[in-house]
């Protein structure tokens, strides 16, 4: 293992498209208060100052437009990367990035590809209330053609940036609000990449998978501590990747734990969670001991106070109720 | 040359636009080869479309299509003032375009069949008409959609030739659009984008009167004069007459000329008029059958083969063989298409993703269960495909 140097989650991020723009002058960065702002939430820290304003380019507010222009660029050749300042702001993109991006491979019988990268924040937690609190990858990983990334530490999230700008497909790339300002230690240089479809294990255990990604990996890592109190061992998987998904990991966890709880951010109905939980039911179903358990957003729009923020979310209190019942110790 | 897209007889002024100014009259003609060539063209598109028609009919072509019977000049004409090296957009109302682009009959017809040898192997249909040799990108079916791609396409051969190439800016992209679009909140967001950034973007509303059933005055403000339209994002903005083919090359010519040295965008309101409905599906109880004799007076073909006539660009005998070349050609495009053999079914999984699984290069290992990966359920883009 190389050299490791302890950043900031929104400084991984932006090392690996700055790294990836020094490589590939075809690379860009795209979205409103990108560059002159130093993005609205300082992922793009410093990067007009090194690319200038050609590379780094503010917008104006006006998602559907520069989504969709950001598109076109990347048929005639670009890669663009393109910043929502929320995934919950691109719904007025759905057109674009939805029938356009992910299609135009298909459509075009393989003639024109879309190597396009959308990122930006994801998922509530910061009290923003119902409009400003999506977690789109309950939607958005309904459709073919995209790649979906929601990495949970700083390290996966330089390296998978890095994959994401090299890859020749559409890429939705989910950070959290809440974890941007976490420090970790991410690999020194920039020639670490990380494979999609690969998924981590954060935690080995024997009687309880937990399988999630993104933010509520550490609400799983904190169950798994306070669950290991009680003598329940518990194996945290991180996916990393939602598409492709690396269902193998999960089944092959799941064949020595025998219980599965699946901790997603976004809302039950057709989600990740549904989808995993299905996948597993039909590949573990006489492995299982119990049926596979899901922990969720709740079913209801995103609320402001406080307290019922905190209760709408999967927390480690749901994650701890969850493994207790499916592992029959409840 | 009369046409009926003026005021003078306001019972079919279907636009009720502000008059058209003429800018064919005092410019040399082209030469007589290159007239020739756009009549043969002209004669083509209408000839194809005629026989989608009955492809149609027959059930030989599914989903929707769009013809462009009526408005054939605006095409052959504004692709006239292009280089092959600009892009082109469009909306789905798009075979036109793509013969006049360059694609072949027969592989625009085998994509209408659901064909293997069609431009996109039948994936994309009537309304997705792709030709990367001819760059042309597409052939969109969602309204106003194509126009941020215009914008961006205009954007990146810009920044290829300014900040890859360290050039000066020498493409122009060219951006079709219907006037029910005008009303789609993608085309503001494109000019106001393209205003903005100085791209080098043609937006041309193929103004035909109608989006679907609707005519311009009901569903789009200041239609008498869209120019307003553009003005508000710091566009320049022309009226072509679109019925008559060397207004649509000069007034294009001007328009290209001007966006490609300043790098600048442009709109062009250019009136025209579709003789068939909006799809093959339209009875077209809209409009009056009257109004649609009139506009047929006016007809781009007829108009244009009388002039070349009257200039001696063309004899009778060669009009008469022009017409016979191309009946051939089509009959052909449909024997073609009809004889290509269905795509296989393991197409489906084709062309979803270019690589499936991501890049592997990367060093790191995974902390656990390394290496092992269930097989992909699709597959890459087929070997041979070209990359970007």
């Amino acid at each position: 293992m190389s050299a490791t140097q302890e950043i900031e989650f929104r400084d991984a991020i932006r090392d690996a498209m700055s790294e990836e723009m020094r490589r590939d002058k075809r690379v860009m960065l795209i979205g409103e208060e990108v560059a002159e702002y130093n993005g609205a939430y300082k992922v793009s820290r410093g990067m007009l100052d090194e690319f200038g304003p050609r590379r780094v380019i503010d917008t104006p507010i006006s998602e559907s437009g520069f989504a969709g222009m950001a598109i076109g660029a990347a048929m005639l050749g670009l890669r663009p990367v393109v910043e929502f300042m929320s995934w919950s702001f691109s719904l007025v993109a759905a057109d674009p990035i939805l029938n356009n991006a992910p299609k135009m491979l298909f459509m075009s019988g393989g003639q024109f590809g879309c190597p396009i990268v959308f990122r930006g924040n994801d998922g509530a937690g910061g009290q923003l209330g119902s409009t400003h609190s999506w977690c789109v990858e309950g939607l958005f990983s309904n459709v073919p053609g995209i790649k979906i990334v929601i990495p949970s530490t700083p390290a996966d999230a330089k390296a998978l940036m890095k994959t994401a700008i090299r890859d020749d497909d559409p890429v939705f790339f989910m950070e959290s609000e809440r974890l941007l300002g976490m420090k970790g230690d991410v690999p020194v240089g920039d020639d670490v990449l990380l494979k999609f479809g690969q998924a981590c294990v954060r935690r080995t255990g024997t009687d309880c998978t937990l399988a999630s990604w993104g933010r509520p990996v550490h609400f799983c890592m904190e169950a798994a501590e306070e669950l290991a109190k009680e003598g329940i061992s518990c194996e945290v998987i991180d996916l990393r990747t939602i598409r492709p998904l690396d269902i193998g990991s999960i089944e092959r966890s799941v064949r020595k734990t025998s219980n599965l709880v699946i901790v997603d951010q976004s809302w039950s109905f057709g989600s990740p969670g549904s989808e995993v939980a299905a996948q597993i039911h039909q590949r573990c179903f006489d492995d299982l001991d119990n049926h596979v358990h899901r922990v969720h957003t709740e079913d209801v729009p995103a609320p402001y106070a406080f307290n019922l923020e905190q209760e709408y979310l999967p927390n480690t209190r749901k994650i701890c109720e969850a493994v207790r019942s499916a592992t029959y110790n409840a | 040359m009369p046409t009926p897209t003026t005021n003078e007889n306001s019972a079919h002024d279907v636009h009720g636009g502000l008059p058209i100014p003429r800018r064919a009259t005092n410019r040399p003609v082209p030469n007589a080869e290159l007239l020739r060539g756009w009549y043969r063209e002209l004669v083509l598109i209408r000839e194809f479309e005629i026989r989608c028609m009955q492809a149609y009919q027959d059930k030989k072509i599914g989903g929707f299509c769009h013809v462009y019977i009526g408005q054939e000049a605006v095409a052959v004409g504004c692709v006239a003032a292009l280089k092959p090296q600009d892009p082109l957009v469009t909306a789905y109302r798009d075979h036109g375009h793509a013969l006049a682009r360059g694609m072949t009959s027969r592989a625009c017809m085998a994509e209408m069949f659901g064909r293997v040898d069609g431009c996109a192997k039948g994936k994309g249909g009537s309304m997705h008409m792709f030709d990367r040799e001819h760059n042309l990108f597409g052939g969109h079916g969602i309204v106003g959609a194509q126009t941020p791609l215009g914008a961006g396409l205009a954007f990146a051969t810009k920044y290829e030739d300014e900040v890859i190439n360290n050039g000066k800016s020498s493409r122009v992209t060219l951006c079709f659009l219907g006037d029910g679009a005008l009303n789609q909140g993608a085309f503001h967001e494109a000019l106001n984008l393209a205003g903005l950034m100085n791209l080098p973007v043609i937006f041309v509303v193929e103004n035909n009167g109608y989006s679907m059933g609707t005519s311009i005055h009901r569903g789009t403000t200041q239609s008498h004069d869209l120019s307003s339209k553009a003005l508000g994002y710091g566009i320049d903005a022309t009226v072509i007459d679109g019925m008559n083919l060397l207004e649509v090359y000069h007034g294009m010519k001007d328009v290209v000329e001007k966006c490609r040295e300043k790098s600048r965008p442009a709109f062009v309101d250019m009136r025209c008029y579709r003789y068939k409905g909006h799809s093959m599906s339209d009875p077209r109880k809209y409009r009056t059958r009257d109004e649609e004799a009139i506009w047929e007076q006016g007809d781009p073909i007829g108009t244009f083969e009388k002039f070349i006539l009257d200039q001696g660009a063309i004899t009778h005998d060669q009009i008469k063989s022009v017409q016979k070349e191309v009946k051939a050609e089509v009959r052909d495009a449909v024997e073609f298409a009809d004889n290509s053999p269905v795509p296989p079914l393991s197409d489906l999984y084709h062309d979803v993703y270019r690589e499936p699984w991501g890049r592997y290069t990367g060093t790191s290992e995974p902390l656990m269960y390394g290496g092992a990966m269930n097989p992909p359920t699709f597959r890459a883009t087929r070997e041979g495909d070209g990359l970007i």
